[in-house]
């Protein structure tokens, strides 16, 4: 029977070549699904060319006048989210709640930005800019504090915040952050010039944003593969004894990389009220800090992992928004793709550490060994 | 890697432009309109209201037009994208069907000025961009004449998505009715804060009915709360379709959302060349607003008040917010002869006498 | 104002509100015991409300019904069960793909049931004792699920605490290396937790569509099968707990929307955060003793197992 035998270590080549096994595997099924759709069986013929919504999910939304800014503003608050969770997966920090503290970021840019409504300073910005980096930050502060002072699990209370940060989204923009011009409708007011992040070139949506993302990927792999407290994170997340053992403080690791993500995720929320949406409204992530904790695994906790990872989560929602639009399919064919993607994605990256090979007898199970 | 996959997806695009054939074709290009929906759509509400309108269109222009819709497409980041991929894509007329898209479909609009666009219930135009909404509120009078005269408890409950201008003018206009019929009864609204949460919408349909209410009103989009109510006996509502065949014993009607005429009437617009930029709030008068079929049930006496109301609000003789209308501290709002303009009425954000409870701040 | 039938109705739709949660968490706590964190749960619970809905309508029974909620729960686990416990994929990025994964399956197959009514599961009605005041409505009026909460709970409950096959299961849970040299089959057991998790959120999500509504909308599941998730770790994966803190969910949730009905001048967002923050607080409580806490969390939870490591 086919067995998984153990690789002595990580295969080089299988961390390139997995993602292809994958991508060309939902390709191939992707192919039959929308053959079977497209396949009139009463004539026996095709009534549309089952490539059409293939070539429509990945390679059209590249393509086109925004093709390329689309989806590096769509990988953009994800690469920023992942970079930090990553941090925290690697060290054994459960943090789930990016979403809360992304959406606490962009609470308290919004709030830096009504508060110096019409003030055209150029101050103005970086002012926000700490503001949603601070209020990530103490969002993630909060499950620090009560894991290393009351032990409380970080996974579960990092998610209870993400339905309290909504719920304070919701109290803000349908109570005293309303436009006062708006109808009481709720919206805040739009942000004026000197509010909102400045595009990089004239005729492109692309803003300082994507340059952060960048600049974080790099950041992360410094900090990860070049310093001592990545070091120290990454042996505290593999061998929690030995770090011990050496002296590793697991508190500080803990604070470490909940502020670093929270804070990370904070920006994410900030560059997405103040660089895209431009005011804040009562849905301002399509589930951005979720999706990222998938872009930080399938990038394997990587930081260039995450970039490509990312580019690709991106591009399997900008697909599932064409081939609507080019073929009619509904959004959910969108989400079956982008779901078996997912699934042959992880499912691939067995053969990382892992070989198929052919056995004939089962290994009995061993007896411990003294 | 990156190499990689470009080179894959270049042959894929070859394989497949090759393999198709039919690339480009002479005939007169189609007018493209596309749609944009914030739920599902086939919503069995709001978002497929609005997909019936589109399949008006295609049926009324056949080979002249060309639609295509993008659904749950959530408001935020996202809608602005979709919009602009719509219309960068050669859709020449694109509606965006919820108020969240208001600020997205300017921006876009800004970017593409030889585009029309047509936002739902918002108040910002532009040259290319036209606002259209439904007076949700004319028919509420008739449900609230309808629980006035029906309660026993004098208790209704009343569950709202999310306490924005709309929920609350369709809240005072009902109240306003229902008090004209029964001084006696009140009002309690639960906000749902969900448009989609049908489990949370029976919840608050039974929490209302535990506290002695026994008519139902609605204005979320779920059927939850009419079947809710139909388990316990009580009167309820359709909401956006007819919902009546759910519980035929407890809908009394239902307040329809119909876009049909509209969405022809700006289409072709398009096609002559006619098409201008025009802000339209139309309701009962126009069938934007239509009420489904009264329940057999209904005795004469109900039957004929609302019929006869039914007739007024269309025409025009009466006007859901007429005086005297007093706010939940007695203040007069409106003096006897006196209608709330549509300026304050696009803004509404108190209760009227009869409502329990503030709105929320 | 406040009178006695509106206290025990309030009850009634608290337990309601809390049932589908129940169901959920106590199969999720048996997934996690034996070392495996399912995060799509929401997912399953998904493919069991719309799954619940299409049977029901297909035979014109609810409990054929439920059954297939069950088993199309329990066959979408198996698919999180071959990526992490065959293939060794990540369980955490595994669990949240079967969530965005059951997320656009269920609109796929519900989309045809949109606009349909099912006939509710009908409540128990015991002669004599469904009639008593107060204690009738409270204890004897409920669907069948109710119970079924209940008694799935003792029983598992019984089965970790009191079998050898339980024992054996929290053994994987705690130690898999270990379980494997004495002779467990770690994987086989794993995947009949997860197996059991996967059948149980289908049921708790049969409930939302079958017996706390009787429709099928998209989505509808609306983050409950996150919150059974946060009701285990809540609970310290103590059954008694998991049952103390569900209800005790279910009286805030209940609690947001009777306040707003009687017109007390709460605001809704603080009434919406309230049943968060009082987990989290409750969490902080229970937590301060970390020793005890650590014990029963299951000790190889998340990670893969593979023989010969």
């Amino acid at each position: 029977m086919l067995t998984l035998v153990p690789r002595p270590e990580s295969s080089k080549r299988m961390m390139y070549l997995s993602p292809i096994f994958a991508l060309s595997a939902t390709i191939f099924c992707g192919l039959v699904i929308f053959s079977i759709m497209s396949f009139d069986f009463a004539t026996f013929t095709f009534t549309s060319n089952p490539f059409d919504p293939l070539v429509n999910f990945f390679y059209t939304p590249l393509t086109g006048r925004s093709g390329l800014t689309n989806l590096a503003m769509k990988a953009t608050p994800l690469v920023l989210i992942a970079i930090g969770l990553a941090m925290c997966y690697r060290a054994n920090v459960w943090n789930i709640g990016a979403e809360g503290q992304y959406t606490v970021g962009a609470l308290a840019g919004t709030g830096v930005a009504l508060a110096f409504y019409g003030v055209d300073s150029w101050l103005l910005l970086p002012a926000m800019f700490i503001a949603g980096a601070l209020g990530g930050l103490i969002w993630a502060a909060i499950p620090a504090l009560l894991r290393t002072r009351f032990n409380a699990s970080e996974l579960l209370v990092s998610l209870m915040l993400v339905y309290v940060a909504t719920q304070l989204l919701f109290f803000l923009v349908y109570g005293p952050w309303k436009d006062p011009d708006g109808f009481a409708f709720p919206e805040s007011r739009v942000f004026h010039t000197a509010a909102r992040i400045p595009q990089l070139f004239e005729g492109s949506r692309l803003n300082l944003g994507t340059p952060i993302a960048l600049l974080a990927v790099i950041g992360g792999w410094l900090l990860m593969g070049r310093s001592l407290i990545g070091f120290q994170i990454k042996v505290l997340g593999a061998a929690p004894n030995a770090a011990r053992f050496a002296g590793f403080s697991e508190k500080k690791v803990i604070w470490l990389t909940l502020l670093v993500s929270g804070t990370l995720a904070g920006i994410a929320g900030l560059i997405e009220v103040a660089g895209t949406i431009h005011q804040l409204v009562p849905v301002i992530s399509p589930g951005y800090g979720f999706t990222a904790i998938i872009v930080a695994f399938l990038g394997r906790l990587n930081p260039v992992g995450i970039l490509l990872a990312g580019l690709l989560i991106a591009l399997s929602f900008l697909g599932g928004e064409t081939v609507q639009i080019e073929n009619g399919l509904p959004k959910a064919a969108g989400s079956l793709f982008q779901g078996m993607l997912l699934f042959f994605l992880l499912a691939s990256d067995v053969m990382l550490n892992y070989r198929i090979a052919w056995k004939r007898h089962r290994p009995a199970p061993r007896k411990i060994a003294q | 890697m990156k190499r990689i996959l470009q080179s894959t997806f270049a042959a894929i695009a070859f394989v497949a432009i090759s393999a198709t054939g039919f690339t480009g074709s002479a005939e007169a290009q189609p007018l493209k309109v596309g749609f944009v929906y914030v739920g599902p759509q086939n919503d069995n509400g709001w978002s497929q209201q609005h997909d019936l309108g589109r399949l008006a269109v295609e049926e009324r222009f056949g080979d002249a037009v060309e639609t295509s819709f993008v659904e749950l497409v959530p408001e935020g980041p996202d809608a602005e994208r979709v919009i602009r991929q719509l219309a960068e894509s050669g859709h020449e007329l694109i509606f965006t069907t919820s108020f969240g898209f208001m600020n997205p479909t300017l921006k876009v609009a800004e970017d593409f000025p030889d585009v029309k666009f047509e936002h739902a219930t918002g108040f910002k135009r532009a040259d290319n961009v036209s606002t259209y909404s439904g007076r949700f509120y004319e028919g509420r009078p008739i449900l609230g004449t309808i629980a006035g005269m029906m309660t026993e408890s004098n208790v209704i409950g009343y569950i709202g998505s999310f306490p924005i201008p709309e929920v609350i003018r369709g809240i005072n206009a009902f109240t306003i009715a229902m008090r004209r019929v029964n001084p006696e009864a009140e009002v309690r609204v639960i906000w749902v804060n969900s448009w989609i949460d049908a489990a949370k919408d029976a919840q608050a349909a039974e929490t209302l009915l535990d506290q002695g209410a026994d008519v139902i009103v609605q204005h979320v989009d779920s059927p939850a709360p009419l079947l809710a109510a139909a388990e316990r006996g009580a009167i309820s509502f359709g909401q956006t379709v007819d919902n009546s065949s759910f519980a035929p014993d407890s809908v009394a009607t239902s307040l329809i959302d119909n876009w049909e005429p509209y969405y022809i009437e700006r289409v072709q617009a398009v096609l002559d060349g006619t098409w201008v930029s025009t802000d339209t709030w139309n309701g009962l008068n126009s069938s934007m607003q239509q009420m489904g079929p009264y329940a057999s049930w209904l005795p004469a006496d109900v039957l004929a008040a609302v019929q006869a109301l039914e007739a007024d609000l269309t025409s025009g003789a009466v006007h859901a917010f007429d005086g005297p209308i007093k706010d939940q501290s007695g203040t007069v709002v409106a003096a006897a002869g006196e209608t709330i303009e549509d300026g304050v009425l696009l803004g509404m954000n108190y209760y009227v006498e009869g409502v329990l409870g503030n709105v929320p701040q | 104002m406040i009178s006695v039938d509106i206290v025990v109705l309030t009850i009634v739709s608290i337990i309601g509100a809390t049932t589908p949660l129940l169901i959920a968490a106590t199969g999720e706590l048996v997934t996690e015991k034996s070392g495996v964190l399912n995060l799509g749960v929401e997912g399953m619970m998904l493919m069991g409300a719309v799954s619940g809905v299409g049977a029901t309508i297909a035979t014109d029974s609810w409990i054929l019904g439920l059954l297939c909620a069950a088993a199309v729960g329990m066959a979408f686990s198996l698919l999180f069960g071959f990526l992490t416990l065959t293939l060794m994929a990540n369980q955490v990025a595994s669990g949240l793909a079967l969530t965005i994964f059951g997320a656009g399956l269920s609109a796929v197959i519900g989309a045809p049931l949109v606009g349909k009514r099912v006939h509710r599961i009908p409540d128990l009605e015991i002669a004599g004792l469904t009639d008593l005041p107060i204690i009738g409505p409270i204890f004897f009026g409920h669907d069948p699920l109710v119970y079924f909460s209940l008694i799935s709970l003792a029983a598992v409950s019984w089965f970790l605490f009191r079998t050898r096959a339980g024992l054996a299961l929290r053994a994987v849970g705690e130690s898999h290396d270990s379980a494997h040299a004495i002779g467990y089959r770690v994987i086989r057991i794993r995947y009949a937790a997860v197996a059991f998790g996967g059948m149980m959120a289908g049921l708790g999500g049969a409930y939302l569509s079958l017996a706390a509504t009787s429709l099928w909308a998209e989505g509808m599941t609306a983050g409950r099968g996150w919150i059974a998730l946060a009701l285990i770790v809540f609970a310290a994966w103590r059954p008694l707990r998991l049952l103390l803190g569900a209800y005790l969910f279910g009286i805030f949730w209940i609690g947001q929307l009777a306040v707003q009905g009687l017109g007390l001048p709460i605001a809704t967002e603080f009434m919406g955060a309230l049943p968060y923050l009082v987990t989290i607080i409750v969490l902080v409580i229970i937590s301060r003793d970390s020793t005890k806490f650590l014990l029963d969390a299951p000790a190889c939870i998340g990670k893969a197992f593979h023989p010969t490591a």
